[in-house]
């Protein structure tokens, strides 16, 4: 809800009753089911959820790529199209490859070439960490180094808002490092940014906010520190002797419910480090810990179990 | 104006492909030496008013060069399943720009083309007024026009595996029935059929130097309708191509 009251400053993003379903042969799928979301400039915004829960879809009908049943998009308070004809755009698309024959600088001047107002290609090169490999031909590079160069894509056009759909499927560890940081540095000069992730993770660090999709739909709306206190469930597993009550397990901070079967106790926590310090604390004695992270679909589908959405009658 | 760049690189890339340049190049060149060669000396080819040498350096550059472009489909088949095309639209490059750049590298390549058989024409004995080369060369660029919407279309109709064979076949049975094999003659079922086709005027550039010869008011009005016809068909595949998600 605190997010919603950030929409008065200036014109940013604004998805309103967003809705699209497609033909398919078992019926029609609802991608998205009405969608409302506001982003302000200079916000970095996290569209999580887990596969299938209309992200790609969202983001194709946000860029113009894909007509809208219903609802309407205004970026910068222009319609898609005018917004990206005026150079404010720049997106990073799920899948995809690059033409072939360039090379990866020749590509970055292509490109470039196409917008009022680019950044130097030399500029992002070194921001995307492609400076040794900007004389490589495009099709001589690997998936990650694909990746990137795409990144670097979205970025020469200097866009005023960057869209980037999983951006770091097909990146090793280090690479998503080095593109985070790239990130970050990009949205630190005031610019929107907009990404989508099935990653607790990289939406926890690298997203001022987030906007968590499910079936379609947004479950929830708010700083990553909140939504992960939602959907970030971990379970703690423990061997303890000595436990009085359920009560005496359920106090202990971090934790939302415990079980227990004999000497064995499983805690659902909502912050587990703090829960496995208290634990610590309380049980010296405990043994064969482990913690495990729920996995966001789990996650998913308890917050739309308990919440069920409210459903608009949808045709 | 902002495609300009645009075209300059998408030129250097199919320069860069080798093995493109090679075959579109090489393979209307191979066939004329083959054909032309021994039958140099052959005036007046089977009734047709003009020299074998000069009927197949203008029979093979019309087969080189539709084939250079309706090859422009076989690109943006690839790009469209590279997802280019998709990324394209992200950007202010405009639809017109892009296939612009597309038509332009046909041309370029039909240039090419012309170019080499006219030169391998000249080494058989082929000589005419200049302004004839100039004339000929004119009504082969404008023929070709109906090609490059051909090749935007199915570009945008058919994948990358289906292209080839649909490209490869379509410009064979064209330059069959458009007499870039051997002449139709003056009457019969095959001659009032190519009449019909884009690809017999392209050949029909070859009667430049017989007056009243090359193209008819009927050649021009042909022509003109397969362009119309096809530029259409382009504008609907790619509308089309493109409402999909």
């Amino acid at each position: 809800m605190e997010a919603a009251t950030q929409a008065g400053s200036g014109e940013g993003i604004r998805l309103s009753g967003l809705a699209k379903s497609f033909r398919s042969p078992e019926g029609p799928v609802h991608a998205v089911r009405g969608i409302d979301v506001v982003i302000a400039r200079g916000e970095t915004v996290a569209l999580l959820g887990p596969n299938g829960a209309g992200k790609s879809t969202t983001i194709d009908m946000l860029l113009g790529l894909a007509p809208p049943d219903e609802g309407s998009v205004s970026l910068f308070g222009r319609a898609p199209r005018a917004a990206v004809d005026a150079g404010l755009v720049g997106a990073m698309l799920q899948g995809g490859s690059l033409i072939q024959y360039l090379s990866v600088r020749e590509l970055l001047s292509m490109i470039a070439a196409i917008y009022p107002a680019p950044l130097a290609v030399n500029d992002v090169l070194e921001q995307t960490g492609l400076q040794s490999i900007a004389g490589r031909r495009t099709q001589k590079l690997s998936g990650g180094e694909t990746q990137r160069v795409r990144f670097a894509l979205a970025l020469v056009s200097n866009p005023d808002l960057l869209v980037l759909d999983e951006p770091t499927v097909a990146m090793d560890v280090e690479s998503r490092h080095e593109f985070w940081d790239a990130m970050r540095a990009f949205a630190a000069r005031g610019k929107t940014v907009l990404f989508a992730t099935h990653y607790l993770e990289e939406a926890d660090q690298n997203a001022d906010r987030v906007v968590l999709m499910a079936q379609g739909r947004v479950v929830a709306d708010g700083p990553p520190t909140e939504i992960k206190g939602r959907v970030g469930l971990r379970t703690i597993r423990a061997t303890l002797s000595n436990v009085a009550s359920d009560e005496e397990l359920v106090e202990l901070p971090g934790v939302a419910r415990a079980e227990r079967h004999g000497n064995s106790v499983l805690l659902s926590c909502n912050d587990s480090d703090q829960a496995i310090r208290a634990l610590l604390e309380r049980f010296p004695e405990a043994r064969d810990i482990e913690i495990t992270g729920a996995g966001l679909e789990e996650a998913f589908l308890a917050l739309t179990a308990d919440g069920d959405a409210p459903g608009e009658a949808r045709s | 104006m902002n495609g300009l760049v645009y075209t300059r690189y998408e030129l250097l890339r199919s320069f860069r492909n080798r093995r493109f340049f090679f075959f579109s190049l090489g393979f209307p060149l191979l066939f004329y030496f083959v054909i032309a060669s021994p039958n140099r000396h052959v005036q007046n080819f089977d009734h047709s008013g003009i020299s074998l040498p000069l009927y197949y350096m203008v029979g093979l550059a019309s087969f080189g060069t539709m084939v250079a472009m309706i090859s422009c489909g076989t690109r943006i088949a690839a790009e469209r399943q590279a997802g280019w095309t998709r990324q394209l639209r992200i950007t202010p490059l405009s639809t017109r720009a892009y296939f612009r750049a597309k038509v332009l590298t046909g041309y370029t390549m039909s240039c090419l083309t012309i170019g080499l058989l006219y030169l391998a024409g000249a080494s058989l004995g082929v000589s005419m007024p200049t302004h004839y080369w100039f004339e000929m060369t004119g009504l082969i660029l404008i023929a070709l026009l109906p090609f490059a919407a051909l090749g935007i279309t199915l570009g945008h109709l058919l994948n990358v595996d289906s292209i080839g064979p649909a490209t490869g076949g379509g410009a064979s049975l064209l330059a069959f029935l458009g007499g870039t094999w051997f002449p139709l003659g003056g009457h019969g079922f095959l001659y009032q059929l190519g009449q019909c086709l884009p690809s017999y005027w392209l050949v029909q550039a070859g009667h430049v130097g017989l007056a009243g010869h090359a193209w008819s008011l009927r050649g021009w009005i042909t022509v003109a309708a397969w362009a119309v016809l096809l530029v259409a068909a382009a504008v609907y595949a790619f509308r089309r191509d493109t409402k999909r998600v």
